[in-house]
């Protein structure tokens, strides 16, 4: 155990394994995205109250899904950090924000369309919703704070920190949001009741749930492979690393 | 006795410049006056948004009255002897956000019923207003104080400080209006007061000891 995480908490081995597993993740990623979106959007029979608009839920689940598995990740990453010092963790960190950002922003994006035909309006101040939202502005702080400390140990830490809190946060900040819900008022417009899923119509978001999530090992693998090569721009092994390929491609 | 002497010199920093302890207030004031100029002037409708108006004023102004917690005591080396002082770290700065809620939070407390008046708020909910307030306004600062740990001595301090800390405010947010908001109604509202204790106390027991662990980070350096 504590051999393999020195052994891969050192940048410089990490860097050649994230290769190796973005190699190894790119191809199943893509293959599983493709049985989610083609069976999601052609195959599977369209739904009996929403029609052919359901098929956004392919998008949209597995995004909202992803945005929570993320910050879940990048919390576990600052615990590790946090306590082991293990600087890969960190960098995970810086890695996977951006991405988690986005796929919330996809998340809200592909609601609000979803909305528009379905409820009738492309936002309300639904207690999800409303804490979907809140999900994507920590994100953004997040963002904003690691890109103002200009330290990079201190900000790591800094950001390590930040995450927990978010984490401890989070349930809190999503239960008051459900209790402020259902204080107030019921949903205006009330939703389909969901009539539970088909098989046929399960599978392919399962598809894509296991297809997006190695996409976003895949994306962090390269996104920390730069992220190495940055921080670690003045030792050696990076300038053997840049000769060796400035002889292979002839520059 | 040390922790005495803290909370001493900390009041007595503050009545040195008493002007800065008003700006908060003012800030206060005008963010309320803002509302019954841009969104109606009919009683009814200010007796209706009053408690989201006056809690999101006080609000802004716990926040913007953070910007000074540690600034000062950072650029005169005083953090530093904190740092390096015996007494535990967490329970000093507990000591001074005690007394920087005493300077900042508690002329909040005492304005804001004046203001719900201009807004046309019952008796019932300025008694709420205050009880929300007094349970509310610890759990700000200690939050605040918190994402001003994480952003010493940073370019754009306070429009940062901001974006991290204002999502965390949503629970206190949330009860501490609703709370004026059923009493206004002539509702019950001791369950919103049991909500505000409860996060009161998880914060007293766990923020201090989180911003003594940021503070030896040392983003400030």
């Amino acid at each position: 155990m504590w051999q393999f995480l020195h052994k891969y908490g050192s940048p410089k081995i990490f860097y050649f394994t994230a290769g190796r597993w973005f190699r190894w993740l790119a191809l199943p990623s893509l293959c599983f995205l493709l049985i989610g979106l083609v069976g999601g959007l052609a195959f599977v029979p369209e739904d009996y109250y929403q029609g052919e608009g359901f098929r956004i839920i392919y998008i949209h689940a597995p995004s909202a899904f992803l945005a929570m598995g993320i910050y879940s990740m990048m919390a576990i990453s600052a615990v590790i950090f946090l306590v082991w010092r293990i600087k890969v963790a960190a960098m995970w960190i810086c890695a996977s924000a951006p991405i988690g950002a986005w796929f919330s922003f996809l998340a809200l994006f592909t609601g609000a369309i979803w909305g528009k035909p379905m409820w009738g309006t492309w936002w309300i101040w639904d207690a999800r919703l409303t804490s979907a939202l809140i999900l994507f502005f920590l994100y953004l702080g997040f963002i904003a704070l690691q890109s103002a400390i200009t330290d990079r140990q201190v900000g790591d830490k800094a950001s390590a920190i930040l995450v927990l809190i978010g984490v401890v946060n989070l349930p809190i900040i999503h239960y008051s949001v459900i209790w402020w819900n259902t204080l107030h008022q019921g949903p205006t417009i009330s939703r389909l009741q969901k009539p539970a899923m088909d098989p046929s119509m399960v599978y392919p978001l399962y598809g894509m749930i296991i297809g997006l999530f190695l996409f976003y090992f895949c994306i962090a693998m390269l996104r920390i492979r730069c992220e190495i090569l940055k921080r670690e721009g003045r030792s050696r092994w990076v300038e053997d690393l840049v000769r060796e390929k400035m002889a292979r491609y002839r520059l | 006795m040390a922790l005495y002497k803290l909370f001493h010199y900390e009041l007595l920093t503050a009545k040195r410049s008493l002007h800065e302890c008003l700006y908060p207030i003012m800030v206060f004031g005008l963010i309320v006056t803002l509302f019954p100029l841009s969104v109606s002037t009919d009683p009814k409708t200010l007796s209706m948004i009053a408690p989201g108006v006056v809690w999101v004023g006080v609000l802004l102004a716990c926040l913007l009255s953070m910007d000074r917690l540690f600034r000062e005591d950072w650029e005169s080396g005083f953090l530093d002897r904190m740092l390096l002082s015996s007494q535990s770290l967490s329970v000093l700065i507990l000591i001074k956000l005690l007394a920087h809620w005493v300077v900042l939070g508690l002329p909040l407390i005492l304005v804001a019923p004046l203001l719900g008046l201009f807004l046309h708020l019952t008796y019932q909910a300025e008694l709420a207003l205050v009880v929300s307030l007094l349970l509310g306004t610890p759990i700000l600062m200690l939050i605040g104080a918190m994402g001003v740990a994480l952003t010493l001595g940073l370019r754009n301090q306070g429009l940062l400080l901001m974006i991290l800390v204002i999502p965390f405010f949503i629970p206190v947010l949330i009860f501490g209006s609703s709370a004026v908001g059923s009493a206004n109604q002539q509702l019950s509202v001791t369950g919103q007061y049991g909500f505000l204790a409860g996060l009161l106390l998880l914060s007293l027991c766990f923020v201090p000891w989180t911003i003594a662990g940021i503070l030896r980070i040392g983003v400030a350096n």
